[in-house]
């Protein structure tokens, strides 16, 4: 059997405009992928411990209130603590060219803002996983 | 160190690829399962099934969370429908699971069916026999939303709840064979909305008969898992079946049913593949096709004899 595409979708901090992850996680379902949704006002913690527990290939996140140096870089942080760092993480929001280049260079693999189409979305995913290497040995 | 090896020292992100390879049926994975199966058996298997929204989410966070506050390992499978058109699933009974402890003293693992049309995905047996060897002590499984016939989770789980609501109809609806007769404790959650009284009594008058059948009381509570009420009763009743299946020899009587039921499974997989590999090379499947669709064969016929090639054995009538 093909191995499936899975993601988490989140919403951190306390902004509660969740219609963007809901388009986002109606697209990627529409895909074929298995999309995990956490729903709103997730701690960064509460993110990569779902995120290693569901195995997922990618976390997306959406965040609109202005948290995103803050948010972006704990969640981060705490992916590489847990030795998960191999699983993407992406993102979108209203957030300035200039946090998107400085956020893309610590680590964050891609960030989607206003007018981003669910296509692209899509394809950056397959691409963006795709990609990936596991260096693993299972038995 | 393999993920294996990770897996068996106690890694939580080494079971949750361990468990990734089960779903994906990666190469191996059989083996896998083989080194797995000998440490499992001690978990108890509490499934929850009902129609789409009942609160089956929100029970399994009450039920855990009481669990986890007598000091055990929960792991936890819940179960959410794969689209048939685009293979693709959303997955989102974690948005009822929020806050649940991050030290490792409970699992979620969100599943989708992948085809499986039974209320569980094909896998979901081989996730709980992993989470099982893993060393959880209790693992709630929870179905999709279902209707009356989706009846896997028997063959899963050693306690089943069935979830309803007020709204879940009258005492005809609870004579119907399928789902109402899986449960062995029912819910009926959402208590607090009007009418929860009148399926609480249809239901028991329902139940009497049965009731007087068999030695377990099939009881109903009332609950509402939102507003944390009556979860405790629903646990004390848990606890009760529990008791009872191991005095009664329920317990042990069910797990080998259980276990005859998975060895079939695992032989009509292979023999599935056997056949899917040897028709090409015994027969030109395009011919006999041909031969059928113009009447001068017929499948039966053609069925049994090239099942007796692939295995040599003449098929019982």
């Amino acid at each position: 059997m093909s191995e499936k595409i899975r993601v988490l979708l989140a919403k951190p901090g306390l902004d509660g405009h969740d219609r963007g992850i809901k388009v986002i996680a109606a697209a990627f379902r529409d895909a074929g992928f298995e999309v995990i949704y956490t729903g709103l006002r997730q701690t960064p913690e509460n993110i990569v411990n779902a995120a290693i527990q569901e195995d997922v290939d990618a976390v997306g996140v959406s965040i609109l209130s202005g948290a995103h140096m803050t948010l972006f870089p704990a969640i981060l942080n705490l992916l590489k603590e847990k030795k998960a760092d191999q699983i993407i993480l992406f993102g979108g929001g209203i957030i300035p060219d200039e946090d998107v280049a400085a956020l893309e260079k610590s680590g964050v693999d891609k960030l989607f803002t206003p007018g981003a189409t669910t296509e692209e979305t899509v394809k950056y995913l397959r691409e963006a996983v795709a990609k990936r290497k596991r260096d693993e040995k299972i038995i | 160190m393999t993920v294996l090896e990770k897996f068996l020292s106690g890694d939580q992100a080494a079971l949750a690829r361990i468990i990734t390879f089960i779903e994906d049926r990666q190469e191996k994975y059989r083996e896998v399962l083989a080194r797995l199966y000998p440490q499992s058996g001690r978990a108890v298997k509490i499934g929850f099934t009902g129609p789409p929204g009942a609160g089956k989410s929100s029970l399994v966070n009450s039920i855990a969370r009481l669990l986890l506050a007598r000091g055990h390992r929960i792991g936890i499978i819940a179960v959410d429908p794969t689209s048939p058109f685009t293979g693709g699933a959303l997955l989102g009974d974690r948005i009822r699971m929020v806050d649940m402890p991050t030290d490792g003293s409970v699992y979620i693992r969100s599943m989708a069916t992948r085809g499986s049309s039974g209320g569980l995905a094909a896998a979901t047996g081989n996730v709980a026999t992993a989470l099982d060897a893993f060393g959880f002590d209790f693992i709630l499984i929870e179905t999709v939303g279902v209707g009356q016939v989706e009846l896997d989770i028997v063959d899963t789980c050693d306690t089943v709840i069935v979830v309803l609501v007020p709204e879940s109809g009258d005492a005809i609806q609870a004579l119907k064979a399928g789902l109402m007769e899986i449960a062995d404790i029912f819910a009926i959650n959402k208590a607090d909305r009007p009418g929860s009284e009148n399926i609480v009594a249809e239901l028991n008058m329902v139940l009497e008969l049965k009731r007087n059948k068999i030695e377990w009381d099939l009881p109903v509570i009332a609950t509402e898992a939102i507003n944390n009420k009556n979860i405790d009763r629903l646990l004390e009743k848990i606890d009760a079946h529990l008791g009872y299946i191991k005095t009664s020899g329920l317990f042990e009587k069910h797990r080998r049913e259980q276990i005859k039921n998975k060895l079939f499974g695992v032989m009509q997989f292979h023999f599935n593949n056997l056949i899917r590999q040897e028709i090409g090379r015994i027969t030109d499947l395009d011919k006999v096709i041909s031969d059928i669709y113009e009447g001068k064969s017929d499948p039966f016929t053609v069925g049994e004899s090239l099942l007796k090639k692939i295995s040599g054995i003449q098929p019982l009538h």
